[in-house]
């Protein structure tokens, strides 16, 4: 019997992105640091050919390849698309605030690359193997970025915080999957899922397997009562390794989600629902009233990341299609407006200054009218607030929501929205109606602020044309 | 006789202890980064065993995966402990602890 190759197509754009990365690792050798903007080209040329290829894969429907481990689908190429997008503006954003600070460094994209890498593995991924790779090459890489700038002590403690718990997140996530692994004796996804439709599986056993398995989930999405980690990280990372931290990661938690709860564990809906529902009261919570408190801005951001995390989980637990399209369509969306968020906070910093209080925020509207407008459009929109973007991520949640007979949830998702508008009307009033600090004018690199510009505009177009974006969401999911 | 329940006792046993040790240490961080290694290596145990009792090659196939990993693991994790110690020089857990909120 001959070795037969698997089919490469479906998986061209993860060739590609790992073929790009060895160039820009090699390449970046050669250059020196003055030239160091060069990476940051490779870097987003890399991208954009990998994108191409992810847009052809997928387009007509699932294909599998590697012996069933790897799928190509509409939800994959979704994701795969707005990731790449995300990632590529995260770069952008990063390039100046790392040269004022001396560290730009080539790492800085490869490792980046590489974190693109292991998600874009994990949003194909259809084995639990393929997944638990995906999700190590993804984590080891953003452990690495964390802990970057080697001289701020602040820097590497939250990079042995997040190492140490995302370590033991993966480890329950693994242990989970051995249990899942023994109850239905296959790796892969769809006959997982065909073992426990049969429902001749021990049911104690699968809701063991299918919690350790939402543990490893909600960590990596940060929810509560797994997410110690968010505002240390957050707060303790380089701003431009927050922004990568806090905006793609969570499109590939998202397929994380979907393809383990809903593909492989979908049979048994009931046992892991109602753990989802409990983790998504608690982090709308904890995350709308910590933030409240907060005096650091990548920590309020951080809390808040909770609090949305909150409403993603609700999507998914209400059960429906239309939930897991919501929940599709909020965490692209919230991924767009958390890059802008940190987009302004590295806008404001400079040289030896971080920015990163919220009294730092006062009197914006003196110094750049134009961006203080941003900054608004991108609170008002996270509050909820029609005719932006995240008005329409809230409402589809909710009518979800409202459908599946969960008024009650309704009630505790708009309540706790209603307690979160408060910070976020604090960064506006700070920006429009206190008297700044300091007179500095803002620096940024041209393109810098037309991309900043652009996401800024984003959430208020794409709330008035919500459409499009909304019918991308219930192609990937049916 | 050893049976499958018997294996899956001791993995059982030792994620327990890796757990409780992770949470239970206050000391060095090193004992952090030898109880990751334990907690995989209980999961390691239980995909053997499952594997041997299906008969189904796949789980021992994955424990060379999880192998693999848990060195680049190890690798990170001391990088980021040599970072930690020369701007701290100390690797004491309860020293950790300069953010808050």
């Amino acid at each position: 019997m001959g070795f037969v190759p698997p089919e490469f197509g479906p998986a061209m754009a993860e060739v590609i992105l790992a073929t790009g990365i060895c160039l820009v690792l090699v390449v970046d050798l050669f250059i020196s640091d003055r030239r160091r903007g060069f990476t940051l080209v490779l870097a987003l040329a890399t991208l954009t050919a990998t994108a191409w290829f992810a847009g052809a894969a997928g387009s007509e429907g699932e294909v599998l390849t590697f012996s069933g481990s790897f799928i190509a689908d509409p939800l994959a190429r979704v994701l795969k698309m707005f990731t790449l997008l995300i990632v590529a503006v995260v770069f952008v954003y990063s390039h100046v605030y790392l040269k004022d600070r001396e560290i730009l460094k080539g790492e800085y994209y490869l490792l980046g690359l590489f974190a693109t890498l292991g998600m874009l593995v994990m949003i194909s991924a259809y084995s639990l193997l393929t997944m638990y790779l995906g999700l190590e090459l993804m984590s080891l890489a953003l452990y690495a970025m964390v802990a970057f700038d080697r001289d701020s002590p602040v820097a590497a403690e939250s990079a042995m915080k997040y190492f140490v718990l995302g370590a033991i997140a993966s480890g329950v996530l693994l242990y989970g999957m051995s249990i899942l692994y023994g109850v239905t004796g296959t790796l892969r996804l769809d006959d997982i899922a065909a073992v426990l439709a049969v429902g001749e599986s021990q049911r104690p056993v699968v809701m063991l397997a299918a919690a350790f398995v939402i543990v490893g989930v909600a960590f990596k999405f940060g929810a509560v009562p797994f997410h110690n980690w968010v505002p240390d990280v957050y707060h303790g990372a380089p701003t431009s390794v927050t922004l990568f931290i806090g905006t793609a990661p969570k499109l590939a938690a998202f397929a994380m989600l979907a393809r383990l709860l809903s593909t492989a564990m979908g049979p048994e809906a009931l046992a892991w629902q109602p753990m989802l529902v409990v983790m998504a009261v608690l982090s709308l919570g904890i995350g709308n009233v910590v933030a409240i408190a907060q005096t650091n801005i990548k920590r309020m951001l951080a809390y808040s990341t909770i609090g949305h995390v909150g409403f993603i989980f609700l999507g998914f637990a209400s059960g429906l299609p239309e939930g897991r399209q919501a929940a599709l369509f909020y965490t692209i969306i919230y991924s767009i407006m958390a890059a802008g968020a940190f987009g302004i906070v590295i806008l404001m910093s400079r040289r030896g200054f971080e920015a990163d209080e919220l009294d730092d925020l006062k009197g914006l509207n003196s110094r750049s009218p134009w961006y203080a407008a941003m900054m608004l459009m991108l609170m008002v929109s996270m509050i909820g607030i029609p005719p932006f973007v995240g008005f329409f991520a809230k409402l589809y949640v909710i009518s979800a929501l409202l459908n599946a007979d969960q008024v009650w949830l309704a009630v505790v998702a708009v309540l706790f929205s209603v307690i979160g508008a408060f910070y976020y009307l604090r960064v506006i009033k700070l920006m429009y109606f206190d008297a700044p600090e300091e007179s500095m004018p803002l620096n940024a690199s041209f393109d810098m602020r037309i991309l900043l510009s652009l996401n800024g505009l984003a959430v208020l177009l794409l709330g008035l044309f919500a459409n499009p974006l909304l019918e991308l969401c219930a192609a990937a999911i049916n | 006789m050893l049976t499958l329940t018997h294996f899956l006792m001791l993995s059982g046993v030792l994620f327990a202890i890796s757990i409780a040790g992770i949470f239970i240490n206050r000391k060095n961080m090193i004992l952090l980064l030898m109880c990751i290694e334990l907690l995989l290596l209980s999961v390691n145990f239980n995909f053997i065993a499952f594997s041997r009792y299906l008969g189904d090659i796949n789980g021992q196939v994955f424990v060379f995966f999880i192998l693999t990993v848990a060195a680049a693991e190890a690798a990170i994790g001391l990088a980021i402990l040599v970072v930690l110690f020369r701007t701290r020089s100390s690797i004491n857990v309860q020293d950790i602890n300069s953010m808050k909120g």
